[in-house]
């Protein structure tokens, strides 16, 4: 699989025309309000050619770039479980039959989804939510059904954002498996292209199809440089050791209502968690009270009613819920599903309005009483 | 290029596992002012249900919602699928209103339940409070199925008055046997109660087993379990041989909402059922 | 009176206590049947005794005028009925009344009182035992205050 191949930057059209071609609708990065977020695209003008994202706690700017990349900008709000595990999803319908119903299971068709410009703290998010929703006893088969229809084409990180801090989670800034190709942007004299690697049986078809040429010394060099610099530039760093005993023992430390005394409890860091798959199931009937349909949709810990029962809430206080959720991404979840929660993506800082910063409490929780 | 298997959600065999089976009430059994029993038989077919003792099911009210709710019935006998609850929610209200001949949607049975296989050859304590008798009532018949793989069986069960009591007329039946011992208590004496009075920690301290060689199962209010807890270790009971049964928000009874996050293990999946020692850490703590 | 010796020896309440306690107990105690309805003492009466129940079950209650018996808790077989002999005033706060027929073992506890003035290390062995006892009595109280079955399992 090691080896390389280049794509130049004219020939990227080829390859999205190749996935369309083959019945693939192509998700990947494109502008829209200010943000990049991921949406069907047609073509290379869809993507956010030249522009960066400049990130930091409880702030997101885009910003025009020196270079003409591609992929220059990290993270944006939004993360691939919008496709996978979609906001809002039809289960089932009941219809009202005499003093029974019928229950009709929603049969989803399948789309296949070829997802562009997957980062690599991205592509270890999806193998969290694997674990959590099809490699357990019970599995949700729509996201099955979507996971097994997506194409990744990966795309290395040559530029690390303010939030970022996969390297301290080892989820990047290279993608090392979990995807179908792997690109690195490269621009220097010797022009734009994309370093090409094959990471499944689907990616070699893919690389031979498009008939591309070999990688060169320098090239492989360029992408390994390109990476070492995100990796030196991270904005974020956690340290992980112990980090599970380390909250298990401070389930009363003083710094949690400290965070507390800032979070405004509004779901955001869950909204855009890459791993976060917490759902609530919601009753719809119609008019006449004859049909109902059950839709599942994305819950948020951070709710109150989220532990509610009969009676009242579990964790009542903003301090709990912190907690819980912290808790979860970083030890809970090691002992749950043998993974950490936390991919190291940054957006839970980025888009939390205050600036709340996961790395600064764990830190805060490790060096204070 | 190879394209991936496209197969739809209904693919032979493969039942979603948030679909629900429609499920006849047969009959309702008021068991106290607030507090009520169904028995359920399978619209499709007349297949008895299988579960384990402490199991639960989801239970779907057209037009409403979904809940949680213990089976209480007997796993090993002819009796059907009996649900006990109490009308204290939005669907628990609406259940209430269902005559027999109405319908009810049923998924499961899910979770992990009591450790009766675990309990052969021990005394066995069963401390109940409330409606907390209901997911214990199938262990109860479990072991009376198999009366001699057992030592000695002591139920212990507290309500608020005597008129909160479930299963009276069983409770009594099971009252007469020689190979059960069984103490009831309540918090308040009313009407013509002559039983105990006091909390049903009360009855712990004296009633007699081995706190060696016992298996301890405890179901009632989290905070009634603190306290039978205490009780039972101040007996000598080790913390592995009690087991507790917890409550958390249960959306999808298979491990994949996440509402019952409790600690490390989803209450639904890994739960409700839980060993003391598995759990303690987290057991006082607040808001957990 | 060899019996009565027996069974206090034998009764977890006692355990461990040294023989010479155990034989001043001995002489403090008698064997008593109380008929179902009778009386084992009344509220604002001097507490001159302590029970250890054989058989049977006894309520501790209070009346409250207009309505009756409230019956705050039962002792049965094995527990310890009466503390009050031991703290100053010496009064009875509750009734107790035998719900059925109820044998006990009755301790003289004035005589006991003064037998612990002398001897303050039976003194000190009594203590601890009835703060066990009261302390039991308290948790039990504080629990029934919480009314936990008022949002009990759904």
């Amino acid at each position: 699989m090691a080896v390389n191949k280049i794509l130049p930057r004219d020939d990227f059209q080829r390859l999205i025309s190749f996935l369309r071609t083959d019945g693939y609708q192509v998700i990947g990065p494109t502008l829209r309000q200010g943000a990049v977020v991921y949406e069907e695209i047609q073509s290379t003008s869809d993507l956010p050619e030249g522009w960066i994202d400049l990130q930091d706690g409880g702030s997101y700017r885009l910003e025009r770039s020196e270079t003409s990349a591609f992929f220059g900008y990290v993270v944006g709000p939004q993360s691939w479980k919008q496709f996978l595990c979609p906001p809002q999803r039809k289960l089932l319908t009941a219809e009202q039959t005499g003093k029974s119903f019928n229950v009709i299971v929603y049969d989803e068709k399948p789309i296949k989804r070829a997802f562009v410009g997957v980062r690599p703290c991205e592509i270890a998010a999806m193998a969290v939510q694997d674990k959590v929703l099809m490699e357990g006893p019970f599995v949700d088969p729509s996201y099955r059904l979507a996971r097994q229809n997506a194409i990744i084409i990966a795309v290395n990180c040559a530029r690390a954002g303010g939030t970022c801090f996969c390297v301290s989670m080892g989820t990047g800034p290279k993608a090392s498996s979990g995807f179908d190709i792997a690109l690195t942007e490269l621009i220097d004299q010797h022009g734009h292209r994309f370093l090409v690697e094959a990471g499944s049986e689907i990616g070699i078809g893919m690389v031979t199809k498009l008939a591309l040429g070999d990688a060169s010394e320098s090239d492989i060099e360029a992408g390994e440089k390109a990476i070492a610099n995100a990796s030196a530039n991270m904005g974020r760093t956690l340290d992980t050791s112990g980090i599970k005993e380390l909250l298990y023992t401070n389930f009363d430390h003083g710094r949690w209502n400290d965070a507390a005394s800032r979070c405004l409890s509004c779901a955001n860091c869950t909204m855009v968690c890459p791993t976060c798959f917490c759902a609530t199931v919601d009753e719809a009937t119609d008019l006449s009270g004859k049909c109902a349909e059950r839709w599942r949709k994305w819950d948020s810990c951070f709710t109150v009613g989220f532990s509610y029962i009969h009676g009242g809430s579990i964790r009542t206080s903003g301090m709990s819920r912190y907690r819980q959720w912290m808790t979860h991404k970083l030890a809970y979840w090691q002992d749950q599903f043998g993974t950490s929660g936390c991919v190291g993506c940054g957006r839970c800082i980025t888009w939390c309005p205050v600036g709340i910063d996961i790395t600064e409490e764990a830190r805060a929780i490790r060096h204070t009483r | 290029m190879v394209a991936r298997k496209a197969e739809t959600l209904a693919v032979k065999g493969q039942v979603d596992p948030m679909s629900t089976a429609p499920f006849r009430i047969t009959r309702v059994i008021k068991e106290t002012q607030d507090t009520f029993s169904m028995e359920l038989a399978p619209e499709a077919s007349g297949e008895r249900f299988s579960f384990s003792p402490g199991q639960f099911n989801m239970l779907y009210v057209f037009g409403v919602g979904e809940v949680p709710i213990s089976i209480s019935s007997d796993p090993t006998g002819q009796m059907p699928l009996v649900h006990t609850t109490r009308a204290v929610g939005a669907v628990t209200q609406a259940m209430w209103k269902l005559k027999a001949g109405d319908a009810l949607g049923i998924r499961g049975p899910y979770g992990r339940g009591w450790p009766v296989e675990q309990a052969l050859h021990n005394d066995v304590v069963i401390v109940a409070g409330g409606i907390g008798l209901a997911p214990l009532r199938p262990v109860i018949y479990s072991i009376l199925a198999d009366r001699d793989r057992f030592g000695r069986v002591v139920l212990l069960y507290g309500t608020r008055t005597p008129e909160d009591m479930l299963f009276r007329k069983e409770l009594e039946k099971w009252r007469s046997r020689f190979d059960l011992e069984i103490h009831m208590t309540v918090d308040r004496a009313t009407g013509s109660w002559r039983g105990n009075v006091g909390v049903v920690t009360t009855l712990i301290g004296r009633s007699p087993f081995d706190h060696q060689n016992c298996v301890a199962m405890v179901c009632g209010p989290e905070i009634m379990m603190r306290f039978t807890v205490l009780e039972l270790q101040k007996r000598g009971v080790n913390d592995d041989r009690i087991f507790i049964s917890m409550e958390r928000n249960m959306k999808c009874g298979i491990g994949l909402c996440g509402h019952c996050q409790l600690g490390s293990s989803f209450a639904c999946k890994d739960g409700p059922v839980y060993s003391f020692a598995e759990i303690k850490a987290l057991f006082t703590k607040r808001e957990m | 009176m060899e019996n009565l010796e027996r069974i206090l020896a034998e009764h977890p309440f006692f355990a461990g206590l040294a023989p010479q306690h155990l034989k001043l107990l001995v002489g403090c105690a008698s064997n008593m049947v109380f008929k179902e309805g009778q009386f084992v003492f009344h509220e604002g009466q001097e507490a001159n005794y302590f029970y250890i129940i054989r058989h049977g079950k006894v309520a501790v209650e209070t009346f409250i005028p207009q309505k009756g018996p409230i019956v705050i808790q039962t002792r049965s077989e094995g527990e310890v009925l009466g503390w009050s002999w031991l703290v100053h005033p010496y009064r009875w706060h509750f009734d107790a009344r035998a719900m059925e027929v109820t044998r006990a073992i009755v301790l003289d506890g004035k005589c006991l009182r003064g037998k612990c003035e002398e001897d303050h290390d039976l003194g000190y062995e009594m203590m601890k035992r009835f703060t066990q006892i009261i302390a039991a009595r308290l948790e039990a109280t504080r629990i029934q205050l919480l009314d936990v079955y008022g949002s009990s399992k759904g």
